[in-house]
Order: structure tokens, then sequence, then C-alpha cells
């Protein structure tokens, strides 16, 4: 089971849209440019000025995957080991989202295959975007 | 007297900056150490202000210079392994009582400040120049040889000192909590460990070059061997133990493709060395040994995970910007000893040198030749973090001590020391320095 999410004023868009099942990432709007994780300011022009949240298509691809057997959080620790991807999303594949791969076995990632967007439950009942593999 | 951090002036960031104003006019010439410990016991002889204090007087009598000599100091304040002071516990009263306190009561516990350390070491009576280093000693190495190139102090000591606390590595704090942050969470909710980014990307070279983590292993066995000749080291002094094929072939995972060897151990340490000029070395105690150049990766991924692409980019950069200021080219390194605390890093590192004219996706193949300190192609002669314990600062004192030939038992024997580099941690952030036996 996930932890739970405090969203704090700076993430708050990007949990209440996942609570809302929309997955929405950090835009510069003059740079014209995604950022994830969101930052205070954009990493292309440096200003925070132009940054808002645009939507996301939900498709990406698996770029790569860790297996995790030694996870640090208490919470995650019944469900070890368990895959760790990293997913590169259509949209722009230079944004990264991690994922668990929901339904996909342990160490047998298909490296490259297509995945759509899911919503999972955390520990405070907060939705939190995850990642399926597209059969 | 206010201590700040280095400005960004002070590092060589960028390509094309030409061979560095100070080559050859700055050197090493004393190295000191306070011993290791798994955790601290808490007491007062044993805390990171008391270790770092003996490391500071260990450098100054190698250097054989008198305390009021120095006057200059670099220090990295931050000094965790990744344990932090419990919010809920107790301060330890008998430790802060046993020095001269500063208003902060963790100020040599759980970090570091110049103003402590003066404070307990009335003997530095002539420090005119102090600044801090970020994080690590590689870093502070960058700015002391800035620093005294620069003039701004001629003889200064620079210091990264470790505290590790009781407990379990990272499993305290927000990691033990039912519900975290939102910054955080964007990050961190996946549970992914430390080494798991650095697993990533080895996972990727892997599929690319063909390689598998079993190719690892001489590199590992040959870590813990010259690590285990390393007095001053964590497994030398307390489990003198080699490492066996299958120690690590069959070893836990932790973030597959990393295993437990392909974490460092966190401990208790600090490691001090003397700089100073060129003329003045010349009666010092030690050899001089002389910095070349010293050169700054402050790179930042696009995304969440650095990918493999970015790493080789970078490291690749990385390489000609150590040459380039040092006026050498690969052909002139006797030996590396660059980052390995994570093992995987270093493939990485060694490959984006060009060191012994290997390219991306070489070094696994490089690593089952003859990579021993006998051979003609030594890697990590230091044994590194993997060798000693988590200080990333090991690669220096043996680069030091091998151009000094005093290596001991590491001393490379297949080829002359004559120029090393040392330097990391991440391929995208790390800070490097070239160091020489002569100083043209
Ligand atoms: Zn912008």
């Amino acid at each position: 089971m996930k932890q739970g999410v405090i969203p704090d004023d700076f993430t708050a868009p990007f949990w209440s849209a996942a609570n809302e099942s929309k997955l929405v990432i950090q835009n510069c709007s003059k740079c014209d440019r995604l950022q994830h994780p969101p930052a205070q300011d954009c990493g292309q022009c440096k200003s925070g000025d132009d940054l808002g949240w645009k939507e996301m298509s939900g498709t990406g691809r698996i770029y790569n995957y860790g297996v995790v057997h030694d996870c640090p959080i208490r919470l995650l620790q019944d469900d070890q080991p368990f895959n760790v991807a990293v997913i590169m999303l259509d949209d722009d594949p230079g944004i990264q989202m991690y994922s668990h791969l929901p339904g996909t076995a342990v160490d047998d990632v298909p490296v490259g295959a297509p995945v759509e967007l899911v919503f999972e439950e955390s520990a405070n009942g907060q939705k939190i975007p995850e990642w399926k593999v597209v059969n | 007297m206010a201590t700040g951090y280095a400005p960004s002036s002070m590092y060589r960031s960028r390509e094309g900056m030409g061979i560095w104003e100070h080559r050859g006019k700055v050197a090493a010439v004393g190295v000191g150490h306070s011993p290791t410990e798994r955790r601290w016991d808490e007491k007062p002889e044993t805390s990171v202000g008391a270790w770092s204090i003996m490391a500071l007087r260990n450098a100054i009598a190698d250097a054989g210079v008198s305390p009021d000599q120095v006057d200059g100091i670099v220090i990295v304040p931050e000094t965790t392994t990744g344990a932090f002071w419990p919010e809920d516990k107790p301060l330890p009263q008998d430790v802060i009582n046993a020095f001269v306190q500063t208003d902060d009561p963790l100020d040599g516990i759980a970090k570091l400040s110049v103003e402590w350390l003066l404070k307990n070491m009335p003997e530095l009576t002539n420090i005119k120049y102090s600044v801090y280093a970020p994080v690590c000693m590689s870093n502070a190495l960058n700015v002391a040889a800035q620093v005294v190139g620069d003039g701004l102090a001629h003889t200064v000591l620079v210091l990264k000192a470790w505290h590790n606390l009781q407990g379990r590595y990272y499993q305290g704090g927000q990691n033990a909590q039912d519900a975290i942050g939102g910054t955080s969470a964007i990050r961190s909710l996946w549970g992914a460990p430390a080494c798991y980014g650095t697993a990533l990307q080895f996972a990727e070279y892997c599929r690319k070059y063909g390689k598998d983590h079993d190719m690892m292993t001489p590199f590992i066995i040959n870590s813990r061997r010259n690590g285990l000749m390393f007095p001053e080291g964590y497994w030398a002094q307390h489990r003198p133990e080699e490492l066996t094929p299958e120690d690590y072939q069959l070893a836990r995972w932790i973030a597959k493709p990393a295993n437990l060897f392909d974490n460092d151990i966190p401990i208790m340490c600090a490691a001090s060395y003397l700089f100073t000029t060129a003329e003045r070395a010349k009666d010092m105690k030690q050899k001089p040994v002389y910095v070349l150049n010293h050169a700054d990766s402050d790179a930042v991924p696009r995304g969440l995970t650095p990918t493999l692409d970015e790493v080789e980019a970078e490291c690749a950069l990385t390489g000609r910007k150590i040459y380039e200021g040092a006026g050498i080219t690969a052909a002139d390194l006797s030996f590396e000893n660059m980052y390995d605390g994570f093992t995987q890093f270093h493939q990485f590192h060694i490959e984006g040198l060009g060191y012994r004219g290997i390219g991306f996706g070489d070094a696994l193949d490089f690593y089952q030749t003859d990579i021993s300190i006998e051979g003609p192609n030594p890697v990590s002669p230091s044994g590194g973090n993997i060798g000693s314990g988590r200080s990333r600062f090991w690669m220096h004192t043996d680069s030091i001590q091998q151009l000094q030939g005093r290596a001991g038992g590491r001393q490379i024997t297949g080829v002359n020391a004559e120029i090393g580099v040392s330097g990391g941690p991440m391929p995208l952030g790390g800070n490097y320095t070239v160091w020489s036996a002569t100083p043209d």
C-alpha cells in the first residue's frame, strides 16, 4: 500500500486532478515546455511567471525498470519485491513518472511496451497516477 | 567571521576555459584521518566533531607545519550519511558539555561549522579565510585548490567528516509515516531506495551493450582487496574479509540490478588534507602532490532520473573538462580513482575519461582484464567506498599517497605513479581533481 499524500499548496493542483482521475503536469507556457517533478521556476527560462498545469493524454511507454527488494518505506515493505518502472509520457518523452506497474509480474517487465494511465488509492484515500501495460 | 558557501565562480564548470590558471602552483602535502566506526557510540571522544579535530591535527602534523601557519580552512558543513538526530530524542548533554559549543547544540554532533572547529582548536590562531563546500570532499578540494591558487590563503586545511547514528539506514522519518507531503510524494511514493537510480542506468547499459551484473565481479573483488590494504578504512579496521565471486553474485538484491555489495556501507569517519602553494610545499615534511586542474559537473537531468544518454554525455563532457584544464590526455593518466559508491557509477566515469582507451560500453570487458594495482591498468587503487566504506574521500587520499609513493600495500607497481585523477560522486553532479607528482 502506498503512503497517503498530504497535498501542499505547491502540488495541490497535481493531487486534486488525480482525485478526478486526471494527470496534469507543470507547464511553462512561455517556453511551451513541460517539467516534472514540478519546480518553483521553469528549468529553461528560469522564471516562475508562466508556470501552469496541463492535462496529459494518459499514454506512455516503459522506459526502464528496477526491482525493489529492500524498500525504506514501511508501508511498502509487505509488498516486496516489487517493480518500480520509469514511464516516459507520449506527450513528451522527457517527462518521466514512476510506476509499480499493477498487473505486471515482478521482474517480468516489457521494456518499451505501451502503458496507459490508471489511478490507485493510497493509504489516506488520495488517488495516485499509476500505469498499466496495454494488452 | 561568518563563513559562507563558495561562490560558483570558484568552480570550473564549463568546457573551453583552457588550461587552469593555477596549474601546478597548488599542492597537497599533508593527509590526516580519524578512525572509522559503523555508528556513533554517543561518546564525546568519538563524535563527528572530535574526529574532525583529530583528522585536522593529523593533517597538520603530517605536513610538518605549525598550526599558526594555517591561514585558511575549507570544510563541508553537512556530515550526515542519511541519519539525522531524531526530533524526539533528548540532546546528548554530556557530549555538548565536553566541547566549547556554538548556538547550535548539534554542531559537532550531527553537523559542523567553522566556528565550532575554531572554538575547539585554539591552536588555529591565524585563520584569515574560511569557506564552506557542499556535501563532498570532492567539492571541497576544488574550492581549496582555487582558494590557494587565487591567494585567498596560502596554507589551507580541507575537511570532510561523516556521522552515522544508531538505527537502520533511512528507515525513520517520513519513510515510517502513513502519509507524506505532496511535494516529496511525487518522487518518493514508489519506495525506490538510494541505489535505484544508478541501478536503472546500469540496467539500460546492460541492455544496450549486452552486458550483465556478474561482469561487475572483478571490479568488486579488486575494490575490496585494495580496501583491505587501506589501513585508514572501515573494512581493513573492522571486518578484514576478502570477497569471493560467490559472495558478490549471490548477495541479496537491494534494487535489482544493484545488490548489497553494489552499495557502500555508511560509516563515521573524517579526513583532512593540507593544501598550500607549490612554493611553500617545498619546505614541508611530505612530498608535494601538485594540482593540475579541477573540474565540476553541474548538469541536471530533465526527468526524475538521468537517462543513460544523459549520463554518457555528461561523463564525456566531464572527461574533456578534466583534460583540457590540466593540459593532458587520457594517455597521461597513471591511474584513476573515480567514484564508486554505488559500484555502478564507476564504469560511466572511466568510460567518460576514456581511461586506457576504453569507450562507452567497454568497461565491463575491461574489468575482465588485469585491473589490479600490480598491472598496467590499475582501476580504483584506493578501493573506493566499496573497499573502505562511505566517505567519498578514499580516492583522494589514495591519489595523494600514490603520487607521494606512500600508499603502502596499495602502491601501484605495474606503472609509475605520475598523474592520477579522482572525484565524483554522480555522473550528473560531481567534482574532480587532477593530481601530479611534478608541477609540469
Ligand atoms: Zn519557461
